[in-house]
């Protein structure tokens, strides 16, 4: 086992699973995020965020989430070392953009962003939620009056600033993933010459629905915020 | 028919030896005919080199007709030059303009270390070779061929990856200087085939174990490699590699 996760095709193994398990966590967020569109003043959102944080299984499933993100990150950083080091003395006139992607070529510029862009999204969330207990559950804020994880949310994304900052990392994920989705299938062997146009469409309709599935919270909360509604609380 | 030759100007990689720092060297050649291929443009240019007393450039070659794989040369940022499925002997001139610049490079990977000017060690590549061992038969009267039926679609798509001709462009114009493209044509010839399947396990299991002491990096899937290979080898065998290597672990 150790032979295999030291070999070139074990790392890759382990960058493909992590990644895909990543991709299947993207899923279940925009699930959730989707119910801040309701209007119900954050209620259903709020409540699903809060029924996560008892369930058992999502509290396991959240620290296979942690490590996942450290090993993607890690063996990143370790492959995009080996990979340059297998080529010491580089080219004087250097023609792989003719060849392939500008996006299969840079996952660790894109990944490394997107990483930045985890750790402000767990401060500005995870934190006083989870961690400090700024950010209260929906029958403590009725109680109290204390702020919910939806109030969070709103208050951050109209910020334009923030909500930039959201936009381009959401947009660099989805350019992430539009190379890494069907590359993970490859690397785990479920290729062929047939599937991998299945895989390719697959990537690109992945991508777009992660890319405009979280890009249009920012743009939802920044129009609110021009045209003069209340993003929140429209339905109620 | 009436040519008119082109006038060139050539950045080539000059190294004395492996400890030689090297340099480029810029050179002229005029009258070149565009229906030299690249490596006479090369003879051309020797020739003239040793007419006035200099040393020719050294570069590998062969065949010269497409099938030993022998000719590396990185031109203009490209493995065997611009043009798809081609090696360096059978790129012709009428690929570039009168008045070009071309820059020649050797091969670059920790795994081809250069040997002089544009000649590399391919060594790595033959101890993957090596590390992958025989493949049994049975010895006496050469079997009919029909005895062992193979459905034509494996047999092809052997076929297509026994076509490799090991000239290493795919690591050459990896971002990784990868050799799984190579590594997996060589798999996947015997894989795909009933005499292959006695040492089908270990097979894999060394082959990609010798890859990954040689130096070369790691497979990112961007693909260039497919797009230089001069037989035209599809990343699908990459992919039939990693399902091997993945089911040989859980085998062994
Ligand atoms: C939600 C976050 C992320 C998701 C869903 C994701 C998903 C993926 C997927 C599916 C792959 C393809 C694996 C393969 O080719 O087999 C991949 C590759 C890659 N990711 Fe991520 N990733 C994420 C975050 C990151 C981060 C934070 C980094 C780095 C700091 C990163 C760096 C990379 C690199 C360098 C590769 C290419 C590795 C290779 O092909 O060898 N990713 N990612
Ligand atoms: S796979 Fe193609 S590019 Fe690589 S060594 Fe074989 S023939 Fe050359
Ligand atoms: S010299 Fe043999 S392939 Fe070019």
């Amino acid at each position: 086992m150790t032979k295999f996760l030291t070999s070139s095709l074990g790392k890759k193994t382990v960058m493909a699973l992590s990644g895909l398990f990543l991709c299947l966590f993207l899923l279940e967020h925009l699930y959730t995020n989707v119910h801040l569109f309701f209007g119900d003043g954050g209620k259903e959102f709020n409540e699903a965020s809060h029924s996560m944080v008892h369930s058992i299984l999502i509290r396991i499933i959240e620290v296979v989430l942690f490590l996942a993100i450290v090993v993607h990150v890690a063996q990143a950083l370790l492959l995009t070392k080996e990979n340059s080091d297998a080529r010491p003395v580089k080219y004087a006139v250097d023609g792989t953009s003719k060849t392939s992607d500008w996006f299969s070529r840079n996952m660790l510029l894109t990944g490394s962003i997107i990483f930045f862009f985890i750790v402000v999204h767990l401060y500005n969330f995870f934190v006083p939620y989870r961690v400090t207990g700024h950010v209260v559950g929906p029958e403590e804020a009725m109680a109290t009056g204390g702020e919910t994880l939806a109030m969070e949310v709103a208050e951050a994304l109209s910020n334009p600033i923030y909500a930039i900052i959201y936009l381009i990392s959401v947009l660099l994920l989805a350019f992430h993933l539009n190379h890494g989705f069907q590359s993970a299938f490859q690397t785990l062997g479920i290729n062929n010459q047939k599937y991998s146009k299945v895989w390719k469409m697959a990537s690109v309709g992945f991508a777009v629905l992660i890319g405009v599935g979280f890009g249009a919270f920012p743009i939802f909360f920044q129009l609110a915020k021009y045209i003069g509604f209340d993003a929140l609380n429209w339905n109620m | 028919m009436e040519h008119k030759g082109m006038n060139l100007t050539l950045k080539v990689w000059r190294q004395q030896n492996a400890n030689d720092k090297g340099k480029f060297v810029t050179y002229n050649v005029k009258d070149v005919s565009p229906d030299m291929s690249f490596l006479e443009m090369f003879d051309v240019l020797n020739e003239q080199l040793i007419n006035t007393g200099d040393e020719p450039i050294a570069f590998d070659h062969d065949c010269r007709e497409g099938i030993c794989g022998m000719c590396s040369m990185y031109i203009n940022g490209r493995a065997h030059g611009p043009m798809k499925g081609t090696t360096t002997c059978q790129l012709h001139m009428r690929s570039f303009k009168d008045g070009d610049t071309i820059t020649v490079e050797p091969w670059r990977a920790k795994a081809f270390p250069v040997i002089k000017d544009l000649v590399v060690d391919r060594t790595s590549f033959d101890k993957i070779i090596a590390s992958g061992g025989f493949v049994s038969v049975n010895t006496g009267n050469a079997q009919d061929a029909n005895a062992l039926p193979i459905p034509k679609d494996d047999a092809d798509a052997s076929f297509e990856a026994a076509a490799c001709i090991g000239c290493g462009a795919c690591v050459a114009s990896c971002k990784n200087s990868s050799a799984m493209l190579f590594v997996s044509a060589k798999v996947s010839q015997f894989a795909l085939l009933p005499q292959g399947q006695a040492e089908r396990t270990d097979r894999v299991l060394n082959m990609v174990k010798t890859m990954d002491e040689a130096g070369f990096g790691n497979c990112t899937n961007t693909g260039s490699c497919e797009v230089e290979c001069p037989k035209e080898i599809s990343l699908a065998n990459i992919a039939r590699m990693n399902r091997e290597y993945l089911m040989a672990t859980l085998k062994k």
